[in-house]
């Protein structure tokens, strides 16, 4: 806070007592907009090389939505990371996958939970589900200039809908278009593998255990043929990060469950490298 | 030109203070007030949407009386100055403390520079990790704080409300407890009349120490009018009402407590010493 007359300095900006948004972003942007992704400058022409993320999985079952990230970051042909977490709460009864540059789609998530929960607190009521894919779809789209340089977030949303009761999955492009899909989705660079297996294994109706089942599946073909995409790692014990949100609320799958899972699926997949059809 | 009549400096501050304490006098009462598991904030407040207590951040929380207009916007300010210094440090760098600091410099600028003071009275709590460490602030609206100890009254006559708080409150009563206690105060009229008071005019909220994060629930409904009507009924723990599920919208932290009236294990600790002890921390003033 910085105020020129001496002896006022502790006192709270103007722009903090103005009647405004309940908006975080809008605030910070109006406040401090060196704190926000988009509100830095960048070098024009050149590019960076800096760790991605992958893979990303979510599709419906009956009563909520599953999402579900493998684990590995590269950078070139490095693994730069192994066990890093791509799936987030986004609030109660939400969750966000990222993929792209991994540094700025966690920044970016961070500043979505923040806004999520400050308009909560201002407003005293959740925002729709559809206001909340939105407001990620113009924090995508304030990206742009980063993505131009290559710095790109392509995030999914899920959610349960609470006024319709049922759960929903919201996919995003580069520019910040949003679109509302059916079934299931997959983004990142093992996305067509995975979509493949989602394809096969994804039916209208499917319980919560086997829409977990069916996630780890995908993720596991994605890693099968995309070398970004990190596959479960039984020697270290890294398993996949796998959430559910239902009527309950967003909630992660316990280690000790999805290794039931993860131990399941490989198994299955012995002598039979096509796994489940 | 024309020269004012000269009109001493203390005449001037005196004249601000009365007129803000006039305009906070007028308003209905908030107890806040410590119990084993936390903090409960207790208003009157018929309205189901204005609020007088609100969430601030994960372990604080806001009360005011006086104009809704003046307290509304420090309240907005007080979740954006949180949640900007949660977003650029960490959530554990948010603190009671802090804001209440820049609370107390907002109200005091405005109260000696601007051509009106805020009429309004707040408090900014952060329930701690156990009784010992939590901290309740109270401002004024000429921007003076107390870092009170287990208790605050605010509003119109808050002096009588205080005084039956300081004898029928004691470290680790219980939520019903404290909430009937609250009601109690709350219900006492000024020349020794009694008001009914149900649970549609109260505005309930607590900051829930066992809570992992965000630890603010209001409390409305059912639930509360459990925790009023107890004392009447039974002493026992109402069984059937653990593990009611969450109620109507759960995001917007309205949640059903099972644990309420169980005592805590620290409960009543006898080297709880005195309370006032403490009171004066080196924050104070």
């Amino acid at each position: 806070m910085t105020d020129s007359l001496p002896g006022r300095s502790r006192r709270l900006d103007d722009a903090f007592l103005s009647a405004g948004s309940s908006s975080f972003t809008e605030f910070v942007s109006s406040y401090r907009p060196e704190l926000l992704p988009a509100g830095r400058r960048l070098p024009s022409g050149s590019s960076i090389e800096a760790p991605h993320g992958t893979t990303i999985v979510s599709l419906l079952f009956d009563g909520g939505v599953v999402m579900a990230g493998d684990r590995r970051a590269t950078m070139g042909n490095i693994i730069a990371n192994r066990d890093m977490e791509k799936v987030f709460a986004a609030d109660d009864y939400s969750v966000v996958g990222i993929a792209g540059t991994a540094g700025i789609a966690i920044e970016l998530v961070r500043l979505y939970q923040v806004e999520l929960e400050h308009y909560e607190k201002i407003e005293g009521a959740i925002m729709s589900l559809e206001g909340k894919a939105n407001r990620l779809a113009s924090m995508i789209r304030g990206n742009l200039a980063l993505a131009m340089q290559g710095l790109t977030v392509v995030p999914t949303y899920a959610g349960f809908d609470l006024e319709s009761a049922t759960g929903r999955i919201y996919s995003y492009d580069v520019t910040g278009g949003c679109y509302i899909e059916g079934g299931h989705h997959s983004t990142g660079s093992g996305s067509v593998f995975a979509r493949g297996a989602l394809k096969k294994l994804w039916r209208p109706g499917l319980e919560e255990q086997q829409a977990v089942s069916v996630a780890i599946e995908a993720l596991y073909d994605a890693a099968d043929d995309d070398s970004a995409t990190g596959g479960p790692d039984l020697g270290r014990q890294i398993w996949p990060t796998v959430a559910v949100v239902d009527h309950a609320g967003a909630r992660f799958v316990a280690k000790d469950v999805l290794e039931g899972h993860v131990e399941r699926v490989v198994a299955a997949r012995r002598d039979n490298p096509g796994g489940a059809r | 030109m024309s020269m004012p009549f000269y009109v001493p400096p203390e005449q001037v501050m005196k004249d601000r203070a009365d007129f803000a304490r006039k305009g906070i006098a007028r308003g209905r009462s908030v107890v806040v007030v410590g119990y084993d598991r936390g903090i409960a904030f207790v208003a009157e407040n018929p309205s189901r949407a204005l609020h007088k207590v609100s969430e601030i951040y994960d372990r604080i929380a806001f009360a005011a009386v006086g104009r809704y207009n003046e307290f509304e916007s420090l309240r907005v300010a007080g979740i954006r100055y949180a949640d900007l210094r949660g977003y650029s440090y960490d959530r554990t760098d948010v603190t009671a403390r802090a804001l209440a600091n820049t609370y107390a410099q907002t109200l005091g600028a405005v109260f000696t520079q601007e051509s009106k003071p805020f009429e309004i009275e707040i408090v900014v709590a952060e329930v701690g990790a156990d009784s010992d460490a939590d901290q309740i602030f109270r401002l004024t609206y000429d921007g003076s704080v107390a870092d009170e100890h287990g208790f605050v009254a605010m509003g119109g006559a808050s002096d009588a409300a205080e005084e039956r708080l300081e004898t029928a409150w004691r470290p680790g009563m219980t939520l019903g407890e404290v909430l009937r206690l609250a009601v109690d105060v709350l219900a006492a009229g000024e020349n020794g009349e009694r008001r009914a008071l149900d649970a549609g005019q109260l505005e309930v909220a607590v900051l829930d120490r066992d809570r992992p994060r965000r630890s603010f629930r209001r409390i409305v409904g059912p639930l509360l009018s459990r925790l009023l009507g107890e004392a009447r009924e039974t002493t026992d723990t109402p069984a059937d009402a653990l593990g009611t599920p969450p109620a109507g919208s759960p995001g917007a932290g309205t949640v059903a407590d099972p644990r309420d009236e169980t005592p805590g294990p620290g409960d009543g600790s006898p080297a709880d010493g005195s309370p006032d002890d403490s009171a004066a921390g080196p924050d104070a003033h």
